[in-house]
């Protein structure tokens, strides 16, 4: 009984799998002879199966397993992104103390390290005479984005659910974008494995699939050469898990939900979106550049901790 | 090709005796640099071959190494390439002005020295396509550009039109060159083999027909038209890569004309260095006359007032309001970090060439050719003050990188792939005159009043008479 679920679920997946990857056009044999190619040992127990088109089709057992990956996402299918989300970012400026752990966690799930942060904790202050705060700065996923505007081969691009992605084999870096982009939030592979955290092992991955598949979505794949940049954690969002940024934050600074629920959730708190923004007069940096971004600020007002300096430097050598 | 309106005052003082003569010592003084190459011209060429070689090593480094050896980072994300790119395209200009607009505008004077004017145009433009091929992260994946390119990125209208504006160059280089390429075919009958057949090749069997003549005449005179907005829009779209960006310094409506008055202002200074150059080195004392200099230093007084007023709407405007973020970068610029180069490039590059060149003594070779030296120069540093102290001031504060990071000085890699770019320039400059005249001989001939299309047709004429 137990294996039958087991294979329920499979196939169900695998289904799943077919539909997302393979689309309409993939004919019955073209799978079965794919899978074959595969290096698995194959049971010998062959299992029928209904491909999206309707066809019945006998794949042994072990291949199924192999497949079973939400967030083996094609490329095509990154491009146009989550069906019916719009991604949406919000920052509690009271609530952030500068604990650095958003850069931790964001670190750690891309296998990043110094120099390289996705997102960063900057020191702000408005005038002379105002306060300052500290404020984490992730990418924007602008509306508007000038970066992907002049992008001359396609390889940013802006998606349906709102995010801002990069194809790492595409970029030929020109480095446009990143000079197109008014807040700096696009970083560079100066040199191979720039960056890259040593201990590259699956550990951190939304699913470990993700790490051994070579997806726009995972953003494991940077290259020497080429531009990356905070992708708003879309693989841990196929897997119904929040960005790390987010979870790592022990102060619940960062809300992170979609805007066509009209919810964001830091894990711990939930909100209406348009209800936290009116009622805490949130705003978005510089919004006179015009270019509409996803992530909303929640003025430094009524703050949880007072503003202490930073008392080490951080990322202070390549 | 009749018509008298540029004909000099003395056409009809020469006898036809004067005029065989005139036809024989031109081309005898015209070819003289091709037969040999003396100690000085070796050295010169030993040495330009030796930096870009050096250059090359530097370029192996960094594709082996990626683009970390640069001093580029996460801030100035673009650097010393770009800005050298920038340079070499408002060199590349010249060669629209003094070929194509002085002859529209039924000036004479200019024609001893279109074919340095070409030469430059070309030899620059062939050089900013190279740096921006060494500016890229992944030059591997340069066809990308043409597999996945996007119409709306300002980079691909780059490509189109600096392609475009290489390839009407060319042909406005070879065209006139035709006669001259014939006459190499003719008279350097001693020179190695592979030699002569590139002549003969080039030629394109060129006998000075009155039908090649009017063949070549209508051609020049079609791309002396389209060479015009080809020019424009080079420079134009090289300013929009800044301008359509919304960084403070960059966001500018000036940009356009700015860049393109910029450009020919450091363009005619580079022909003026070559005109001087090439005078003293290949004996054109006769053709490369005193009257050019003179009219070339009144051209770039005309230029340097331009581009002045071009300067001061690009500078003294946002400083009168002092705004945000880019208040502080014209306090960088013109009390700060950037000062002392900020405003030796104005003074010495704009400002200074504009007043001294008033005076007739400074018209004169010698000191003509120092100042649009300074000019040349100012305008290099002019392009890496347009590119690097924006990139390191954005509007959001530089904080929580490496202390490298907020400065840019370029390692020597970038100096040294820069340094190969401005050897390679003046290598082809170099090798080109070695190999075909550098001024046209017809055209010189014509502004003296002589048409070498007349006389290299006797027979027909006597047939005529």
């Amino acid at each position: 009984m137990e294996n039958t679920n087991n294979m329920n679920n499979d196939r169900r997946k695998f289904l799943k799998f077919g539909l997302l990857a393979g689309g309409a056009t993939l004919a019955g044999l073209g799978i079965q002879k794919a899978l074959r190619a595969d290096t698995i040992p194959e049971s010998g127990k062959k299992v029928k199966l209904m491909t999206a088109d309707g066809k019945l089709v006998e794949v042994d057992s072990n291949h199924m397993k192999h497949h079973i990956a939400e967030g083996s996402v094609t490329n095509a299918e990154a491009r146009i992104g989550i069906e019916g989300k719009k991604l949406v970012m919000v920052i509690d400026l009271a609530r952030c103390a500068n604990a650095r752990k958003c850069v931790e966690g964001c670190q750690k799930m891309h296998h990043k390290r110094a120099p390289v942060e996705w997102i960063k904790v900057k020191k702000m202050q408005d005038t002379n005479d105002s306060a300052p705060y500290w404020m984490a700065q992730p990418c924007f996923h602008c509306d508007n984005p000038p970066c992907t505007k002049v992008c001359p081969v396609d390889a940013t691009f802006k998606r349906q659910d709102g995010v801002v992605l990069i194809d790492n084999e595409r970029c030929i870096g020109c480095r446009f974008c990143m000079a197109a982009c008014p807040y700096n939030a696009r970083v560079f592979n100066w040199g191979d494995k720039w960056g890259e955290a040593s201990d590259s092992t699956a550990a951190g991955c939304a699913s470990p699939d993700n790490c051994s598949h070579n997806s726009i979505e995972t953003s494991l794949q940077d290259k020497m050469g080429t531009v990356s940049k905070c992708d708003f954690c879309v693989d841990m969002v196929r897997a119904k898990k929040l960005p790390d940024c987010v979870t790592n934050c022990p102060n619940g600074t960062l809300f992170f939900g979609d805007a066509n629920e009209d919810i964001v959730t830091n894990g711990e708190d939930t909100f209406r979106l348009s209800e936290l923004i009116k009622d805490r007069a949130g705003y978005r940096y510089l919004e006179e550049l015009g270019t509409e971004p996803r992530v909303y600020y929640l003025p430094p007002v009524e703050r949880n901790f007072p503003f202490e300096e930073d008392k080490v430097p951080h990322n202070t050598s390549e | 090709m009749h018509t008298n309106t540029h004909l000099g005052p003395e056409y009809n003082a020469l006898t036809d005796e004067e005029k065989r003569q005139h036809r024989i010592e031109i081309r005898e003084v015209v070819l003289r640099p091709l037969k040999h190459t003396g100690l000085p011209g070796k050295l010169w060429i030993a040495f330009l071959l030796l930096i870009f070689f050096i250059g090359c090593y530097a370029y192996y480094l960094q594709l082996k190494n990626g683009l970390k050896v640069t001093a580029m980072r996460d801030y100035a994300s673009w650097g010393l390439y770009i800005s050298n790119f920038v340079f070499f395209v408002a060199i590349s200009l010249v060669g629209a002005l003094i070929s194509s607009v002085l002859r529209l505008t039924n000036f004479d004077w200019y024609r001893p020295i279109t074919r340095i004017a070409e030469i430059i145009a070309v030899s620059a433009i062939v050089f900013a396509g190279l740096i921006i091929i060494v500016d890229m992260g992944r030059p591997d994946r340069v066809l990308n550009l043409f597999v996945h390119g996007r119409i709306q990125s300002p980079i691909v209208w780059d490509v189109i039109v600096v392609s475009t504006y290489l390839a009407t160059s060319l042909l406005f280089l070879y065209f006139p060159l035709l006669p001259g390429i014939a006459l190499c075919r003719d008279k350097l009958t001693e020179k190695p083999k592979w030699q002569r057949w590139m002549y003969k090749t080039l030629a394109l069997g060129w006998n000075g027909s009155h039908e090649q003549w009017k063949i070549m005449k209508r051609s020049i005179g079609i791309i002396c038209i389209l060479i015009i907005p080809l020019a424009i829009s080079i420079h134009t779209v090289t300013a929009w890569l800044f301008a359509t960006t919304l960084r403070p310094g960059w966001d500018s409506t000036n940009f356009g004309p700015y860049f393109v008055a910029g450009a020919f202002q450091a363009g005619t200074a580079a022909v003026i260095i070559a005109m001087f150059v090439f005078r003293k080195a290949y004996s054109l004392q006769k053709y490369l006359t005193e009257v050019h200099f003179n009219q070339m230093g009144k051209l770039l007084v005309f230029l340097c007032v331009i581009y002045a007023y071009f300067n001061l709407n690009e500078y003294l405007v946002p400083a009168y309001k002092m705004r945000g973020a880019e208040g502080k970068l014209l306090n960088d610029l013109f009390t700060g970090h950037y000062a002392p180069l900020y405003w030796s490039v104005q003074l010495f590059g704009m400002a200074l060439p504009a007043v001294l060149l008033l005076w007739k003594k400074a018209r004169k070779p010698l000191p003509i050719a120092i100042i649009a030296l300074f000019v040349v120069v100012a305008a290099w540093f002019k392009r890496y003050l347009i590119v690097t102290p924006i990139m390191l001031h954005p509007y959001t504060p530089i904080q929580s990188v490496p202390a490298n990071w907020a400065v840019y000085f370029p390692s020597w890699i970038e100096l040294a792939i820069v340094s190969a770019s401005l050897a390679g320039v003046l290598l082809i400059i170099t090798i080109f005159s070695k190999l075909f005249p550098i001024i046209s001989v017809w055209e010189t001939l014509e502004n003296e009043g002589i048409e070498l299309e007349e006389m290299d047709n006797p027979k027909e004429e006597t047939e005529k008479i």
